[in-house]
């Protein structure tokens, strides 16, 4: 067998904290060869990029290569000079990022940036670029791929630059294209675009990729062999279909088995029982523009109603309006039957007590200057009353109920815990309030599955314990599955479906819920093949939801 | 708006000073009977709000008034205080704040394109020799004295090596050229004193972008160090560069006061400190108000060029 494409051999990285340097990566091995797909899958932490980034000779600040070889095409990258990498990296190594709308210039045109690295290494002139970078739009079901490429990155949506950049890092025609979660900030419907995409060119132009992602089920669909990292360590690499069927290591097996958490179902609602929280008929506008209109579903006492959407359809937005932040234009929102003021404004602590919020970023919900002990302890003193060591009992017990130590994290900053830990935080402070509603706006998010997991079963503990209501506003749909009692549908600023979960994911459905559950990707290598033949190849994405 | 609101800032900073131009000119020996007859004469003796309400009405039609020296002057041959051949305050200003404006764009045309290069050059070698040298100089070079900076310039370039004239003393008429080398040493003083905040403004507002996931893109696609800066953090850094910019051209008109008057240049500033020296009121509000008013267009311009230099805000979705 010839020499691999990419070899990578005994690599270590390390990165710097505190003036010392620790271990990123022990002795990870890899070998690609031409055209072929490897998967990268862990957790966050598991230096899946780092990997990335270092196979195009490359390391972040405060990171760097302290032992092995990355060796592309004969040349090692780990020695060689500035100038020759330079000379590979765009021409024969290109690189797709994880969130295009920050990894694309907002000062330049999208042509202008594809066509830069042609011109740059003079593989092509600007003119025949811009040729090319169409037919590379047409080819990616850019929608109208002479023009858009014309257009700043702002005025194009998340999906659109995913595509745009993948046709950018095609553009010199690379032997090795490094995707690092290129689809992970988009909605599931767009993922499958993106997905299509992707897998079409690469198999077309016989491209090898490093395929970087924490969803199995996405890398399943992409890769030809899966690596499994854990913090810096290699726990095995297989072929995809033997990967799936057959994991040898414990970790993997646990990988494999969270999508299964699901919590049994609750009895139904007693007719003619009182609602915790009521939303009737709300229309709201951001300034003239209307972005919702006439939502209303009701959530019962210590039940969860999941809201699901792309982004965009005004789950969000739903939640401003219950918490008065932004006061809907018609209709109302009612708490145990009683009208309550529109503007937050308006309300009294009781009021505002009884409705708390969880959020997405856990970082930048928590003040960065505050100790965990004054974050949780601020809400118990304003609504509670609590004073002095009234407090800190109250706090310590919130701790105990979020599940950490409170003599351990009481003074801690939250800069020193974890992305999972900084949620649990949140969460105990929304109770500190003790609160009977609670609205959790897409907190697993950002989550791994593991901790993401370990974060759902803690609502649900707390829900059994102390009869909370929540809204979970999601886009997961195995998120959805796993947690909620009842589903309701949004898509751009309408309810368009809603019932009791074990209703919603059986047919038949409204038809724009059916194209968010087909899209969810399923732990099936065949799945996407069998969903694009299902669909009509030319038919994916915009067309389906065109639709509608 | 705010013009209105430093027009009132001004007028009454300039009021609170001690004494007054009939004080000022009668000298230590006046009798207070004199002294009063002239307040009478110039209408000194009017109320505050009066005056001011006087000197606004007249600011907005353009007029600025006289100052006060020349109605004095025109008052002891029985001309009236606004009489047709009277050098009026706009009249003294013009050509004064000409010849500023024409030392401003001299240092502006240097220091400009000297800082940015600069702040793209220590952001591109940052941490390194060259990039602490540029900031250890351009830092002392602030943080001393004009009037220091500008002996010191004198010393080298004037009287140890007769470059340039020590003495601006520009006049209408005069050939460019030589009228050019004349405000060379006010400039380069001028230039020394406001170059270094543009120059660490550009290097920070670059540094700050490189961290951002577009130039790692741009590295990644093997661009060179130079074309990453010069053409994807500096299009980006340009809305703080611009606002720094606008900040220290505006000092170049306003600030250069010492300047002007070490090196004997007949520009707006002098005027202002003779004004103040004999308390000549309308003359130095006028001042004040031209100083404001170079501030706010700076500032405004500067707010204007922001929004063009970004596509974000240049085609809204």
């Amino acid at each position: 067998m010839s020499e691999p494409l990419l070899k990578i051999r005994n690599l270590w990285i390390e990165g710097r904290s505190d003036e010392t340097w620790n271990p990123i990566i022990n002795g990870v091995d890899l070998d690609l060869n031409k055209g072929e797909v490897i998967g990268l899958i862990g957790e966050s932490g598991a230096g899946k990029s780092t990997i990335g980034l270092a196979s195009m000779g490359f390391t972040r600040d405060g990171v760097r290569i302290s032992q092995g070889s990355v060796v592309f095409d004969g040349v090692d990258l780990v020695t060689a000079s500035a100038a020759d990498k330079r000379a590979l990296l765009g021409k024969r190594i290109a690189y797709v990022a994880q969130s295009a709308a920050a990894s694309f210039n907002p000062a330049h045109k999208l042509m202008d940036q594809h066509t830069e690295g042609p011109v740059q290494h003079s593989v092509s002139s600007k003119g025949e670029s811009t040729e090319d970078g169409i037919e590379l739009y047409r080819r990616l079901r850019l929608p109208n791929p002479e023009e858009i490429g014309f257009r700043y990155p702002h005025q194009v949506s998340g999906g659109q630059l995913q595509r745009a950049m993948t046709a950018m890092a095609m553009a010199c025609r690379p032997d090795l294209i490094i995707f690092d979660e290129p689809t992970t900030a988009l909605d599931v419907t767009t993922q499958i675009e993106v997905l299509a995409s992707i897998r079409d060119i690469v198999e077309q132009f016989d491209t090898a990729a490093i395929y970087i992602t924490h969803d199995l089920a996405v890398v399943a669909q992409m890769a030809d062999k899966i690596k499994v990292l854990l913090k810096g360590d290699e726990v095995e690499e297989a072929d995809t279909r033997t990967m799936l069927s057959q994991p040898k290591e414990e970790y993997t097996k646990s990988l494999w088995a969270v999508r299964s958490f699901e919590r049994p179902a609750k009895p139904s609602v007693i007719t003619g029982s009182t609602p915790v929280v009521s939303v009737k008929n709300v229309t709201a506008a951001y300034g003239t523009t209307d972005v919702l209109h006439d939502v209303s579903f009701d959530i019962h006492e210590g039940r969860t109603v999941a809201v699901v959407g792309e982004s965009g359809s005004g789950k969000s937005t739903t939640a401003r309006c219950i918490t008065g932040l932004l006061p809907p234009r018609l209709g109302h929102i009612e708490f145990d039957g009683m009208q309550l003021p529109l503007d937050y404004r308006k309300r009294d602590k009781m009021q505002l007590r009884q409705a708390q919020m969880i959020y997405q970023m856990a970082d930048t919900a928590l003040n960065p200057r505050k100790t965990i002990g004054e974050t949780i302890g601020r809400p118990v003193e304003f609504y509670l009353g609590l004073k002095g060591k009234e407090k800190r009992a109250k706090v310590d017990a919130l701790l105990d109920e979020i599940e950490l130590e409170p003599s351990q994290y009481r003074d801690r900053l939250p800069s020193e815990l974890s992305g999972g830990q900084k949620q649990r935080i949140g969460i105990a402070r929304a109770l500190a309030a003790e609160p009977k509603f609670i609205i959790c706006d897409e907190v697993t998010s950002a989550l791994d599955q593991l901790v993401a997991e370990g974060i759902l079963k803690l609502l649900a503990k707390l829900q059994d314990q102390l009869g909370l209501s929540y809204m979970f506003i999601t886009h997961d749909l195995a998120t959805v599955r796993a947690i909620s009692d009842e589903v309701v549908v949004m898509k751009d600023g309408k309810v368009v479906e809603q019932g009791e979960k074990a209703e919603m994911f059986q047919p038949p459905h409204h038809p724009y819920t059916d194209l968010l559950l087909s899209s969810v990707p399923e732990m099936d290598p065949d799945w996407l093949d069998d969903l694009l033949k299902e669909r009509g190849v030319d038919n994916i994405g915009d067309a389906a939801v065109d639709k509608m | 708006m705010t013009l209105f609101v430093v027009s009132v800032i001004i007028f009454v900073a300039v009021n609170a000073l001690p004494g007054d131009f009939a004080e000022a000119i009668l000298g230590q020996g006046a009798t207070p009977e004199a002294v009063t007859a002239i307040r009478e004469q110039l209408g000194l003796n009017q109320n505050a709000l009066t005056r001011y309400f006087q000197w606004l009405s007249g600011a907005l039609r353009g007029d600025l008034g006289v100052p006060l020296s020349q109605a004095l002057f025109a008052g002891n041959f029985g001309a009236t205080a606004v009489g047709t051949d009277v050098t009026t305050v706009v009249d003294q200003i013009i050509p004064r704040l000409k010849n500023t404006l024409f030392l401003a764009g001299v240092s502006a045309a240097i220091s400009v394109p000297l800082a940015v290069t600069l702040g793209v050059l220590t952001a591109l070698y940052r941490n390194t020799a060259f990039d602490k040298a540029m900031n250890v100089s351009t830092l002392s070079a602030i943080s001393s004295p004009e009037f220091f900076i500008a002996y010191v310039l004198i010393l080298f370039l004037a009287v140890l090596n007769p470059i340039f004239p020590s003495l601006s003393n520009i006049f209408p008429g005069m050939e460019f050229s030589e009228r050019l080398t004349r405000t060379m040493l006010p400039a380069l003083t001028l230039t020394l004193a406001v170059t270094a905040q543009m120059m660490r403004m550009t290097r920070a507002a670059i540094i700050n972008l490189l961290a951002s996931p577009y130039i790692e893109m741009a590295r990644l696609k093997g661009l060179s160090p130079m074309r990453v800066i010069v053409k994807h953090a500096l299009p980006n850094a340009l809305a703080p560069i611009i606002t720094v910019i606008a900040l220290n051209l505006a000092f170049l008109v306003t600030g250069v006061v010492v300047v002007e008057v070490v090196f004997v240049y007949p520009g707006i500033g002098q005027l202002f400190v003779d004004s103040v020296k004999i308390r000549d009121i309308p003359v130095v509000q006028a001042c004040c108000l031209i100083f404001a008013a170079v501030y706010i267009l700076l500032n405004l311009t500067a707010d204007i060029l922001s929004i063009i230099s970004n596509p974000r805000l240049r085609h809204p979705k």
